[in-house]
């Protein structure tokens, strides 16, 4: 009893990291209906990006969080303004082709510069400390914090897009792109924007994910997918859909594991394809994606 | 006699291969209501479309305020002080009325304009100011669309059909509204099928024909021969 609990704690637990790689993703859809196809690469470029700052000032890959989360920014902004949005129309088919092209690029970039060799950052003790929650139930500290900056992140990316003026400004571009330069909104900066905030949440995932797993440059895609079925199946447009699609996602693959070592991605994408089945349009979904 | 606070120059204006606009010059001047006529297909929407930026004429020039603005990106043409209501009105449906009206006033320029001073104008607004917009009434959202377009202070705003689906008291309200608009300064182009409407709100009268300007004049001096004349090309 207490094994399974425990099962279905972690699976919550890595579920918060599933929902930050998927929150970036259905922001940006959300904003300008933009597939990005490189968005698990670029999680990928975050983890070798605190990597290089983890090595150069030799701090703590959360203390490098500084650094890569405004650079990831920078980048997004530069890459909304100089390339993605020249893709951007009324056919989704060419930003997809470009981001598709760009996810090469990044990996084999990645692999000339780092080569294939698997990498890992080192947060230290903080990795392996526990603690009990109950009888034979144990909860790791890292674990535990990522999921809390997780749900801090879903939580502060709602409050910007219902508080903030430029939570306002997205939400107004995502319905109407042509009355919302009649407000006097360049959609252009308005998209870049929405670029650098999805970047700098992939900082965020790239940096959790690198202290808790082995990475290497082909790892991307993979995540991109669990990216997209937490998006699916929480609901386009709703940020707490998102995490909940992320723990459902993370709680069937830890289940799948648990019953066979080989079922854990399996049982994650059947959770998905049911879910998907049954009801198309996700568990919450809200339209202002 | 001053210089016009816009002045239109021969503009030429094309869907792709389709001119809808021939050679179109009309003058604003500032304080000014302007009223632009004519039957369905006419141009009306493209003029305005092209005064907006939202549809950049291919020749002749447009000049605001001393300034060209021919070519100017639309986000651009409201920062320098021309607002648009679009025809059908279309607020932004997922925001509340509240703020419709916020995005509209996000450029920051100065002016009489503030949500205080448009909910005194349509006390509707303010009541239902929490609401989503698409909860409001036809009447009650055109409403919503002038106020977002007073919001940015504009010194010249373009109506394009405020009378459009809308019944005959509701539009006689929010017309009863406009005078207390220009009042505080700025200018206006309203593009109406309804003639009689806009004759009364307006000093000058621009009929359109196919692209053309057809006939202009004052609105006081236009005899109803002459605009139906020009108005269906007979």
């Amino acid at each position: 009893m207490t094994e399974w609990l425990n099962v279905i704690l972690q699976g919550v637990l890595i579920g918060g990291l599933y929902a930050m790689f998927a929150a970036g993703l259905s922001l940006i859809f959300g904003v300008m209906r933009l597939v990005n196809i490189a968005h698990g690469d670029l999680i990928v470029l975050a983890a070798y990006v605190a990597l290089m700052v983890t090595q150069a000032l030799g701090i703590d890959p959360l203390t490098s969080l500084i650094f890569v989360v405004p650079v990831m920014a920078i980048i997004g902004y530069a890459l909304q303004r100089g390339l993605l949005n020249y893709t951007l129309g009324d056919d989704l088919l060419p930003p997809l082709l470009v981001t598709f092209g760009l996810s090469i690029i990044i990996q084999n970039g990645l692999l000339e510069w780092f080569t294939a060799d698997s990498r890992k950052l080192q947060a230290g003790p903080i990795e392996i400390q526990t603690f009990q929650v109950m009888h034979g139930v144990w909860i790791g500290l890292l674990p535990l914090i990522q999921f809390a900056v997780a749900a801090a992140v879903i939580a502060g990316l709602q409050m910007l897009f219902y508080k903030t003026a430029l939570g306002r400004a997205f939400r107004a571009t995502s319905d109407d792109q042509a009355v919302a330069q009649l407000m006097g909104l360049d959609t252009r900066h308005v998209f870049a924007m929405a670029m650098a905030l999805s970047l700098a949440v992939i900082a965020v995932a790239g940096v959790f994910l690198a202290v808790r797993t082995n990475f290497d440059p082909a790892i991307g895609p993979a995540r991109l997918i669990f990216g997209f079925e937490a998006v699916i199946i929480g609901g386009l447009g709703n940020m707490w859909g998102t995490l909940v699609g992320g723990i459902i996602l993370g709680v069937s693959q830890a289940i799948g594991a648990q019953i066979d070592p080989g079922w854990q991605l399996l049982a994650g994408h059947i959770v998905f394809l049911a879910i998907l089945a049954v009801r198309p349009q996700g568990l919450f979904p809200k339209v202002w994606g | 006699m001053p210089d016009p606070l816009l002045e239109l120059r021969a503009i030429d204006a094309f869907y792709g291969d389709f001119q809808a606009l021939f050679g179109v010059s009309l003058k604003v001047n500032a304080g000014e209501v302007v009223a632009v006529i004519g039957a369905n297909g006419a141009g009306k929407s493209t003029l305005l479309k092209s005064i907006a930026g939202m549809m950049p004429p291919r020749r002749g020039d447009i000049v605001f305020d001393g300034q060209p603005v021919g070519g100017a990106p639309a986000f651009d043409v409201l920062r320098r002080g021309i607002a648009l209501v679009p025809e059908g009105r279309r607020l932004f449906p997922s925001l509340t009325v509240a703020e419709n009206l916020l995005i509209g006033g996000q450029s920051r320029r100065p002016g009489p304009w503030s949500l205080t001073r448009v909910y005194d104008l349509f006390p509707v607004l303010a009541e239902r100011r929490n609401l989503p917009a698409p909860s409001l009434s036809g009447g009650q959202q055109q409403m919503c669309a002038i106020a977002r377009a007073l919001m940015s202070n504009p010194r010249l705003m373009l109506c394009d059909e405020i009378s459009l689906g809308l019944a005959p008291i509701v539009v006689r309200d929010i017309y009863a509204r406009l005078p207390a608009i220009v009042a505080e300064g700025l200018s206006l182009i309203l593009v109406e099928q309804d003639i009689a409407q806009a004759l009364k709100a307006a000093a000058q009268v621009y009929c359109l024909q196919e692209g053309r300007i057809a006939l202009q004049g004052n609105a006081a001096e236009l005899t109803r021969e002459s605009i139906s004349a020009a108005y269906f090309g007979i």
